[in-house]
Protein backbone atom coordinates (compact mmCIF):
# COMPACT_ATOMS: atom_id res chain seq x y z
CA UNK A 1 0.00 0.00 0.00
CA UNK A 2 1.51 3.41 -1.09
CA UNK A 3 1.05 6.07 1.85
CA UNK A 4 -1.62 7.95 -0.02
CA UNK A 5 -2.94 10.20 2.54
CA UNK A 6 -4.85 12.13 -0.70
CA UNK A 7 -7.37 9.98 -0.75
CA UNK A 8 -10.57 8.83 1.23
CA UNK A 9 -13.08 6.16 2.07
CA UNK A 10 -16.56 6.55 1.76
CA UNK A 11 -17.90 6.89 5.34
CA UNK A 12 -19.40 3.90 6.76
CA UNK A 13 -22.84 4.13 7.14
CA UNK A 14 -23.59 3.52 10.82
CA UNK A 15 -27.37 2.90 10.03
CA UNK A 16 -26.53 0.42 7.90
CA UNK A 17 -24.55 -1.60 10.20
CA UNK A 18 -25.47 -2.85 13.48
CA UNK A 19 -25.87 -0.06 16.41
CA UNK A 20 -23.39 -0.57 19.49
CA UNK A 21 -26.52 -0.40 21.74
CA UNK A 22 -28.80 -3.33 20.27
CA UNK A 23 -30.88 -4.83 23.80
CA UNK A 24 -32.33 -7.44 22.04
CA UNK A 25 -28.74 -8.86 21.88
CA UNK A 26 -28.29 -8.92 25.45
CA UNK A 27 -24.59 -8.30 25.92
CA UNK A 28 -24.20 -4.73 24.20
CA UNK A 29 -26.23 -3.24 26.62
CA UNK A 30 -23.18 -3.38 28.69
CA UNK A 31 -20.49 -3.24 26.23
CA UNK A 32 -21.97 -0.28 24.08
CA UNK A 33 -20.75 3.32 24.23
CA UNK A 34 -23.58 5.79 25.50
CA UNK A 35 -20.59 8.88 24.22
CA UNK A 36 -21.12 10.17 20.79
CA UNK A 37 -18.33 9.06 18.52
CA UNK A 38 -15.43 11.59 17.73
CA UNK A 39 -15.24 11.99 13.69
CA UNK A 40 -11.99 12.94 12.63
CA UNK A 41 -13.01 15.06 9.95
CA UNK A 42 -9.00 15.27 8.25
CA UNK A 43 -7.86 11.71 8.06
CA UNK A 44 -4.55 10.87 8.34
CA UNK A 45 -2.23 8.37 7.50
CA UNK A 46 -3.00 6.74 10.64
CA UNK A 47 -6.60 5.72 9.52
CA UNK A 48 -6.10 5.68 5.60
CA UNK A 49 -3.15 3.14 5.75
CA UNK A 50 -3.39 -0.39 6.66
CA UNK A 51 -1.32 -3.99 6.79
CA UNK A 52 -0.61 -5.45 3.31
CA UNK A 53 -0.40 -9.72 4.14
CA UNK A 54 1.43 -10.40 0.96
CA UNK A 55 4.31 -12.02 2.80
CA UNK A 56 2.56 -13.39 5.75
CA UNK A 57 3.37 -16.99 5.08
CA UNK A 58 1.02 -19.67 5.06
CA UNK A 59 0.89 -23.43 5.30
CA UNK A 60 -0.86 -25.36 1.40
CA UNK A 61 -3.86 -25.86 3.46
CA UNK A 62 -4.56 -22.73 5.27
CA UNK A 63 -7.74 -22.31 3.09
CA UNK A 64 -9.00 -26.16 3.69
CA UNK A 65 -10.44 -26.61 6.29
CA UNK A 66 -11.10 -30.67 5.45
CA UNK A 67 -7.35 -31.01 5.86
CA UNK A 68 -5.69 -28.36 8.15
CA UNK A 69 -6.95 -30.18 11.04
CA UNK A 70 -6.11 -33.87 11.67
CA UNK A 71 -6.66 -36.16 14.73
CA UNK A 72 -2.99 -36.96 17.24
CA UNK A 73 -4.72 -40.41 17.02
CA UNK A 74 -3.55 -42.05 13.87
CA UNK A 75 -7.09 -44.73 14.35
CA UNK A 76 -9.09 -41.27 14.35
CA UNK A 77 -7.82 -39.54 11.45
CA UNK A 78 -9.29 -38.97 8.47
CA UNK A 79 -11.99 -36.33 7.36
CA UNK A 80 -14.34 -34.25 9.35
CA UNK A 81 -17.93 -35.01 9.66
CA UNK A 82 -20.46 -33.30 8.16
CA UNK A 83 -21.92 -31.69 4.61
CA UNK A 84 -18.73 -30.85 2.51
CA UNK A 85 -18.74 -27.03 1.10
CA UNK A 86 -17.01 -25.07 -0.73
CA UNK A 87 -17.03 -21.26 0.15
CA UNK A 88 -15.72 -18.43 -2.58
CA UNK A 89 -16.78 -15.55 -3.28
CA UNK A 90 -15.18 -12.19 -4.67
CA UNK A 91 -14.11 -9.24 -2.51
CA UNK A 92 -15.05 -5.70 -4.33
CA UNK A 93 -15.00 -2.37 -3.07
CA UNK A 94 -18.36 -0.16 -3.35
CA UNK A 95 -17.56 0.83 -6.68
CA UNK A 96 -17.08 -3.13 -7.93
CA UNK A 97 -13.45 -2.87 -7.81
CA UNK A 98 -12.01 -5.68 -6.99
CA UNK A 99 -9.62 -6.11 -4.10
CA UNK A 100 -6.55 -8.30 -4.54
CA UNK A 101 -4.49 -9.90 -2.62
CA UNK A 102 -5.72 -8.96 0.53
CA UNK A 103 -6.62 -11.27 3.99
CA UNK A 104 -9.59 -13.07 4.64
CA UNK A 105 -9.93 -15.07 7.59
CA UNK A 106 -13.05 -17.21 8.93
CA UNK A 107 -13.64 -19.32 11.87
CA UNK A 108 -16.60 -21.43 12.33
CA UNK A 109 -18.03 -24.41 14.88
CA UNK A 110 -18.18 -28.09 13.58
CA UNK A 111 -20.97 -30.10 11.92
CA UNK A 112 -22.77 -30.42 15.46
CA UNK A 113 -22.68 -27.02 16.21
CA UNK A 114 -19.40 -27.11 18.96
CA UNK A 115 -16.62 -24.72 18.73
CA UNK A 116 -12.91 -26.08 19.30
CA UNK A 117 -12.07 -23.25 22.06
CA UNK A 118 -11.27 -23.72 25.01
CA UNK A 119 -14.57 -21.98 26.54
CA UNK A 120 -17.49 -23.90 24.80
CA UNK A 121 -18.97 -26.42 26.63
CA UNK A 122 -21.33 -27.67 24.31
CA UNK A 123 -23.24 -30.98 24.69
CA UNK A 124 -21.86 -31.39 21.24
CA UNK A 125 -18.98 -33.04 20.27
CA UNK A 126 -15.58 -31.87 19.52
CA UNK A 127 -14.74 -33.79 16.40
CA UNK A 128 -11.33 -35.41 16.00
CA UNK A 129 -10.62 -33.90 12.45
CA UNK A 130 -11.90 -30.63 12.26
CA UNK A 131 -10.37 -27.51 13.89
CA UNK A 132 -12.73 -24.97 12.28
CA UNK A 133 -10.22 -21.82 10.72
CA UNK A 134 -8.91 -20.94 8.07
CA UNK A 135 -7.47 -17.66 6.24
CA UNK A 136 -6.48 -17.03 2.37
CA UNK A 137 -5.44 -14.03 0.35
CA UNK A 138 -7.86 -13.14 -2.14
CA UNK A 139 -6.35 -13.61 -5.53
CA UNK A 140 -5.17 -10.70 -8.19
CA UNK A 141 -8.86 -10.34 -8.90
CA UNK A 142 -10.54 -10.34 -5.81
CA UNK A 143 -11.28 -14.11 -5.39
CA UNK A 144 -11.12 -15.71 -2.34
CA UNK A 145 -11.98 -19.51 -1.91
CA UNK A 146 -12.71 -22.32 1.36
CA UNK A 147 -13.01 -25.91 1.46
CA UNK A 148 -14.72 -26.97 4.56
CA UNK A 149 -17.88 -28.48 6.11
CA UNK A 150 -21.50 -27.12 6.92
CA UNK A 151 -21.56 -25.54 10.70
CA UNK A 152 -24.47 -26.48 12.75
CA UNK A 153 -26.72 -24.11 13.98
CA UNK A 154 -26.44 -24.46 18.56
CA UNK A 155 -27.94 -22.63 21.32
CA UNK A 156 -26.71 -19.85 23.36
CA UNK A 157 -27.75 -17.86 26.19
CA UNK A 158 -29.51 -14.89 25.07
CA UNK A 159 -33.30 -15.39 25.60
CA UNK A 160 -34.36 -18.63 27.03
CA UNK A 161 -34.07 -20.99 23.90
CA UNK A 162 -32.27 -18.85 21.67
CA UNK A 163 -30.48 -20.28 18.65
CA UNK A 164 -27.53 -18.95 15.92
CA UNK A 165 -28.52 -20.19 12.30
CA UNK A 166 -25.61 -21.75 10.73
CA UNK A 167 -22.97 -19.39 10.22
CA UNK A 168 -19.26 -18.74 9.59
CA UNK A 169 -17.51 -15.91 10.85
CA UNK A 170 -15.43 -13.83 8.19
CA UNK A 171 -12.81 -11.25 8.74
CA UNK A 172 -11.59 -9.32 6.01
CA UNK A 173 -8.75 -6.67 6.07
CA UNK A 174 -9.18 -4.61 2.87
CA UNK A 175 -6.70 -1.66 1.56
CA UNK A 176 -6.64 0.00 4.57
CA UNK A 177 -8.02 -0.14 8.16
CA UNK A 178 -10.87 1.66 7.61
CA UNK A 179 -11.75 -1.40 5.27
CA UNK A 180 -11.75 -3.62 8.02
CA UNK A 181 -14.69 -5.70 8.26
CA UNK A 182 -15.99 -8.24 10.68
CA UNK A 183 -18.80 -10.26 9.67
CA UNK A 184 -20.67 -13.67 9.66
CA UNK A 185 -21.99 -15.45 6.49
CA UNK A 186 -25.75 -17.44 6.90
CA UNK A 187 -26.64 -19.98 4.80
CA UNK A 188 -29.44 -19.13 2.31
CA UNK A 189 -32.83 -20.38 3.47
CA UNK A 190 -31.77 -20.98 7.17
CA UNK A 191 -35.38 -20.98 8.64
CA UNK A 192 -33.45 -19.91 12.12
CA UNK A 193 -32.21 -16.44 10.47
CA UNK A 194 -35.53 -14.54 11.21
CA UNK A 195 -35.02 -15.94 14.59
CA UNK A 196 -31.86 -14.60 15.58
CA UNK A 197 -31.02 -11.73 17.97
CA UNK A 198 -27.54 -11.04 16.50
CA UNK A 199 -29.23 -10.85 12.83
CA UNK A 200 -31.96 -8.82 14.68
CA UNK A 201 -28.94 -5.96 15.55
CA UNK A 202 -28.93 -4.67 11.89
CA UNK A 203 -32.85 -2.76 11.31
CA UNK A 204 -33.01 -2.79 7.43
CA UNK A 205 -33.62 -6.29 6.27
CA UNK A 206 -31.41 -5.20 3.29
CA UNK A 207 -28.24 -5.78 4.60
CA UNK A 208 -28.85 -9.05 6.37
CA UNK A 209 -28.95 -10.31 2.50
CA UNK A 210 -25.55 -9.02 2.27
CA UNK A 211 -24.52 -11.60 5.02
CA UNK A 212 -26.08 -14.36 2.59
CA UNK A 213 -23.81 -17.09 1.23
CA UNK A 214 -25.62 -18.37 -1.81
CA UNK A 215 -25.96 -21.44 -3.01
CA UNK A 216 -23.87 -21.38 -6.73
CA UNK A 217 -24.75 -25.03 -7.68
CA UNK A 218 -22.50 -24.65 -10.90
CA UNK A 219 -19.45 -24.02 -8.60
CA UNK A 220 -20.48 -27.20 -7.04
CA UNK A 221 -18.77 -30.48 -8.09
CA UNK A 222 -20.90 -33.69 -8.74
CA UNK A 223 -20.51 -36.63 -5.93
CA UNK A 224 -18.33 -34.45 -4.27
CA UNK A 225 -19.62 -31.20 -2.51
CA UNK A 226 -21.64 -27.92 -2.44
CA UNK A 227 -20.67 -24.56 -3.19
CA UNK A 228 -21.79 -20.88 -1.72
CA UNK A 229 -20.79 -17.66 -2.91
CA UNK A 230 -20.26 -15.26 -0.76
CA UNK A 231 -19.03 -12.27 -2.16
CA UNK A 232 -17.98 -9.51 0.32
CA UNK A 233 -17.74 -5.63 -0.08
CA UNK A 234 -15.76 -2.79 2.05
CA UNK A 235 -15.96 0.88 1.90
CA UNK A 236 -14.78 2.01 -1.96
CA UNK A 237 -11.88 4.13 -2.19
CA UNK A 238 -12.25 7.99 -3.07
CA UNK A 239 -9.70 10.04 -4.68
CA UNK A 240 -9.43 13.70 -3.92
CA UNK A 241 -9.38 16.03 -6.77
CA UNK A 242 -9.17 19.39 -5.18
CA UNK A 243 -6.67 20.57 -3.38
CA UNK A 244 -8.59 22.89 -1.26
CA UNK A 245 -7.94 21.01 2.06
CA UNK A 246 -6.09 22.00 4.57
CA UNK B 1 -26.58 -0.69 -18.40
CA UNK B 2 -27.64 2.36 -16.41
CA UNK B 3 -29.01 5.43 -18.10
CA UNK B 4 -26.38 8.43 -17.04
CA UNK B 5 -27.75 11.15 -14.19
CA UNK B 6 -30.80 8.49 -14.30
CA UNK B 7 -30.10 7.23 -10.89
CA UNK B 8 -29.26 9.04 -7.32
CA UNK B 9 -25.35 8.64 -7.36
CA UNK B 10 -25.93 6.46 -3.67
CA UNK B 11 -27.85 4.07 -6.12
CA UNK B 12 -24.79 3.49 -8.09
CA UNK B 13 -22.99 2.38 -5.41
CA UNK B 14 -22.73 -1.11 -3.07
CA UNK B 15 -23.81 -1.42 0.58
CA UNK B 16 -20.96 -2.51 2.44
CA UNK B 17 -21.39 -5.77 3.31
CA UNK B 18 -22.36 -5.58 6.96
CA UNK B 19 -20.96 -6.07 10.28
CA UNK B 20 -21.60 -8.39 12.75
CA UNK B 21 -20.13 -9.46 16.30
CA UNK B 22 -16.48 -10.98 16.15
CA UNK B 23 -18.52 -13.61 19.30
CA UNK B 24 -16.85 -15.00 21.86
CA UNK B 25 -14.97 -17.60 20.34
CA UNK B 26 -13.06 -15.33 18.10
CA UNK B 27 -9.61 -16.61 19.19
CA UNK B 28 -10.27 -19.69 17.09
CA UNK B 29 -9.94 -17.06 14.01
CA UNK B 30 -8.23 -14.70 14.65
CA UNK B 31 -6.06 -15.41 17.72
CA UNK B 32 -5.13 -19.23 17.61
CA UNK B 33 -2.87 -19.81 21.08
CA UNK B 34 -5.84 -18.28 23.25
CA UNK B 35 -8.21 -20.79 21.89
CA UNK B 36 -5.89 -23.88 22.71
CA UNK B 37 -5.14 -24.50 19.08
CA UNK B 38 -1.94 -25.06 17.37
CA UNK B 39 -0.10 -22.39 15.53
CA UNK B 40 0.48 -22.17 11.87
CA UNK B 41 3.85 -21.35 9.75
CA UNK B 42 3.25 -17.59 10.78
CA UNK B 43 0.71 -15.96 13.09
CA UNK B 44 -0.23 -12.04 13.23
CA UNK B 45 0.03 -11.45 17.36
CA UNK B 46 1.37 -9.09 19.88
CA UNK B 47 5.40 -8.83 18.74
CA UNK B 48 5.41 -6.13 16.60
CA UNK B 49 8.49 -5.10 17.83
CA UNK B 50 12.08 -7.18 17.45
CA UNK B 51 14.90 -6.05 19.90
CA UNK B 52 16.39 -5.09 16.79
CA UNK B 53 13.76 -2.48 15.87
CA UNK B 54 15.04 1.18 16.65
CA UNK B 55 13.52 3.40 19.30
CA UNK B 56 12.38 2.60 22.78
CA UNK B 57 11.28 -0.86 23.59
CA UNK B 58 8.18 -0.56 25.60
CA UNK B 59 4.57 -2.46 26.63
CA UNK B 60 1.58 -1.31 26.22
CA UNK B 61 -0.92 -3.28 28.92
CA UNK B 62 -4.44 -2.38 29.56
CA UNK B 63 -8.30 -4.17 30.50
CA UNK B 64 -11.30 -3.51 28.94
CA UNK B 65 -13.90 -2.59 31.14
CA UNK B 66 -18.17 -2.90 30.50
CA UNK B 67 -20.29 -0.58 31.82
CA UNK B 68 -20.95 -2.35 35.07
CA UNK B 69 -17.63 -2.00 36.13
CA UNK B 70 -16.64 -5.83 35.13
CA UNK B 71 -13.41 -7.53 33.05
CA UNK B 72 -14.06 -8.09 29.52
CA UNK B 73 -11.93 -11.20 29.25
CA UNK B 74 -13.06 -11.85 25.67
CA UNK B 75 -11.76 -9.00 23.33
CA UNK B 76 -9.33 -9.57 20.83
CA UNK B 77 -7.92 -5.74 19.59
CA UNK B 78 -5.54 -5.04 17.44
CA UNK B 79 -3.13 -2.31 16.83
CA UNK B 80 -2.00 0.05 14.42
CA UNK B 81 1.04 1.90 14.78
CA UNK B 82 4.06 4.07 13.20
CA UNK B 83 7.65 3.18 13.36
CA UNK B 84 10.14 4.95 15.84
CA UNK B 85 10.43 7.24 12.72
CA UNK B 86 6.95 8.03 12.32
CA UNK B 87 6.56 5.79 8.94
CA UNK B 88 3.92 3.16 8.85
CA UNK B 89 5.62 -0.30 7.94
CA UNK B 90 2.89 -1.38 6.05
CA UNK B 91 4.13 -4.64 4.33
CA UNK B 92 3.69 -7.44 7.03
CA UNK B 93 7.08 -9.34 7.24
CA UNK B 94 8.04 -11.38 10.30
CA UNK B 95 11.51 -11.25 9.68
CA UNK B 96 11.68 -7.50 9.23
CA UNK B 97 12.33 -6.06 12.90
CA UNK B 98 9.10 -3.76 13.39
CA UNK B 99 5.72 -4.14 12.15
CA UNK B 100 3.01 -1.53 12.45
CA UNK B 101 -0.03 -3.72 12.33
CA UNK B 102 -0.45 -6.73 15.55
CA UNK B 103 -3.20 -8.74 17.72
CA UNK B 104 -3.81 -9.21 21.34
CA UNK B 105 -6.19 -10.57 23.57
CA UNK B 106 -7.56 -9.54 27.40
CA UNK B 107 -6.38 -13.07 28.32
CA UNK B 108 -3.11 -12.94 26.20
CA UNK B 109 -0.79 -13.14 29.26
CA UNK B 110 -2.29 -12.31 32.47
CA UNK B 111 -5.59 -12.67 33.38
CA UNK B 112 -8.21 -10.11 31.98
CA UNK B 113 -5.32 -8.31 30.45
CA UNK B 114 -4.37 -7.50 26.97
CA UNK B 115 -0.73 -6.64 26.00
CA UNK B 116 1.65 -5.26 23.12
CA UNK B 117 5.53 -5.27 23.30
CA UNK B 118 6.41 -2.78 21.18
CA UNK B 119 8.17 0.73 20.03
CA UNK B 120 7.27 4.03 21.02
CA UNK B 121 6.04 5.25 17.76
CA UNK B 122 7.18 8.94 16.32
CA UNK B 123 5.29 11.52 15.64
CA UNK B 124 3.78 10.99 12.58
CA UNK B 125 1.97 14.45 10.05
CA UNK B 126 -1.11 14.63 8.74
CA UNK B 127 -1.70 16.15 5.20
CA UNK B 128 -1.62 19.59 6.14
CA UNK B 129 1.80 19.13 7.89
CA UNK B 130 0.50 19.36 11.56
CA UNK B 131 2.05 16.68 13.69
CA UNK B 132 -0.14 14.28 15.61
CA UNK B 133 1.33 13.30 19.20
CA UNK B 134 2.79 9.43 19.37
CA UNK B 135 -0.32 7.45 19.32
CA UNK B 136 -0.88 3.64 18.60
CA UNK B 137 -4.71 3.31 16.88
CA UNK B 138 -6.71 0.39 18.57
CA UNK B 139 -9.49 -1.41 17.20
CA UNK B 140 -11.49 -3.37 19.94
CA UNK B 141 -13.74 -5.85 18.74
CA UNK B 142 -15.67 -8.68 21.51
CA UNK B 143 -19.10 -10.87 21.48
CA UNK B 144 -21.05 -7.56 22.45
CA UNK B 145 -19.50 -5.23 20.59
CA UNK B 146 -21.94 -6.02 17.00
CA UNK B 147 -18.68 -3.18 14.82
CA UNK B 148 -15.48 -2.91 15.78
CA UNK B 149 -14.42 0.60 18.40
CA UNK B 150 -11.71 2.72 17.07
CA UNK B 151 -9.70 4.50 19.95
CA UNK B 152 -6.23 6.16 20.09
CA UNK B 153 -3.89 5.49 22.80
CA UNK B 154 -1.38 8.40 23.61
CA UNK B 155 1.99 8.31 25.60
CA UNK B 156 1.49 10.59 29.20
CA UNK B 157 4.95 11.57 28.66
CA UNK B 158 4.63 13.14 25.68
CA UNK B 159 2.72 16.32 27.22
CA UNK B 160 3.99 18.65 24.69
CA UNK B 161 2.92 17.34 21.60
CA UNK B 162 0.18 15.84 23.38
CA UNK B 163 -1.58 19.54 23.75
CA UNK B 164 -0.36 20.24 20.18
CA UNK B 165 -2.15 17.22 18.72
CA UNK B 166 -4.79 18.23 16.79
CA UNK B 167 -6.50 15.15 16.49
CA UNK B 168 -6.80 15.31 21.20
CA UNK B 169 -8.09 18.60 20.04
CA UNK B 170 -10.70 17.60 18.30
CA UNK B 171 -12.14 15.71 21.55
CA UNK B 172 -14.01 18.99 23.00
CA UNK B 173 -14.05 17.18 26.58
CA UNK B 174 -10.80 18.03 28.09
CA UNK B 175 -11.41 15.22 31.00
CA UNK B 176 -12.85 12.80 27.77
CA UNK B 177 -9.10 13.70 26.43
CA UNK B 178 -7.42 11.94 29.18
CA UNK B 179 -9.28 8.87 28.79
CA UNK B 180 -6.77 8.22 25.51
CA UNK B 181 -3.59 9.24 27.89
CA UNK B 182 -1.74 5.78 28.59
CA UNK B 183 0.13 5.85 32.17
CA UNK B 184 4.09 5.49 32.38
CA UNK B 185 5.40 2.85 34.75
CA UNK B 186 9.05 1.12 35.20
CA UNK B 187 9.35 -1.86 36.96
CA UNK B 188 12.11 -4.37 36.69
CA UNK B 189 13.85 -2.23 33.96
CA UNK B 190 10.91 -2.66 31.43
CA UNK B 191 9.04 0.72 30.44
CA UNK B 192 5.12 -0.04 30.56
CA UNK B 193 2.17 2.02 29.20
CA UNK B 194 -0.97 1.18 31.04
CA UNK B 195 -4.30 1.99 28.88
CA UNK B 196 -7.49 0.64 30.06
CA UNK B 197 -10.09 0.89 27.55
CA UNK B 198 -13.59 2.10 29.81
CA UNK B 199 -16.89 0.93 26.96
CA UNK B 200 -19.46 3.20 28.76
CA UNK B 201 -20.59 4.79 31.43
CA UNK B 202 -17.99 6.53 34.22
CA UNK B 203 -14.82 7.51 32.38
CA UNK B 204 -15.60 6.61 29.21
CA UNK B 205 -13.06 6.25 26.70
CA UNK B 206 -13.18 8.43 23.66
CA UNK B 207 -14.01 5.87 20.36
CA UNK B 208 -13.38 7.63 17.24
CA UNK B 209 -15.23 7.54 13.43
CA UNK B 210 -13.26 7.51 10.24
Amino acid sequence: MPLNDNKRFVERDRNWHPPAYAPGYKTTVARSPSQAYVSLQTPSVSELAGPDFTRLRMGPHDNDLLLNFRADNEAQAGLPIGERVIVFGRVVDQFGKPVPNTLVEMWQANAGGRYRHKKDGYLAPLDPNFGGVGRCLSDDEGWYRFRTIKPGPYPWPNNINSWRPAHIHVSVMGPSISTRLITQMYFEGDPLIPLCPIVHTLRDPEAVETMTGRLDMARSRSMDCLAYRFDLVVRGELQTYFENQG
Amino acid sequence: MQQPNSQPSAALMLRETASQTAGPYVHIGLALDIAGLPPREEEIWNRLASPQADGEAIELVGRVIDGNGDLVRDALLEAWQADAHGNYQCEFDLQAAFNSFGRTATTAESDGEWCFHTIKPGQVARRDGRLMAPHVTLAVFARGINIQLHTRLYFEDEAEANAACPVLNAVESPARRQTLIAKREESEGKVRYRFDIRLQGEGETVFFDF
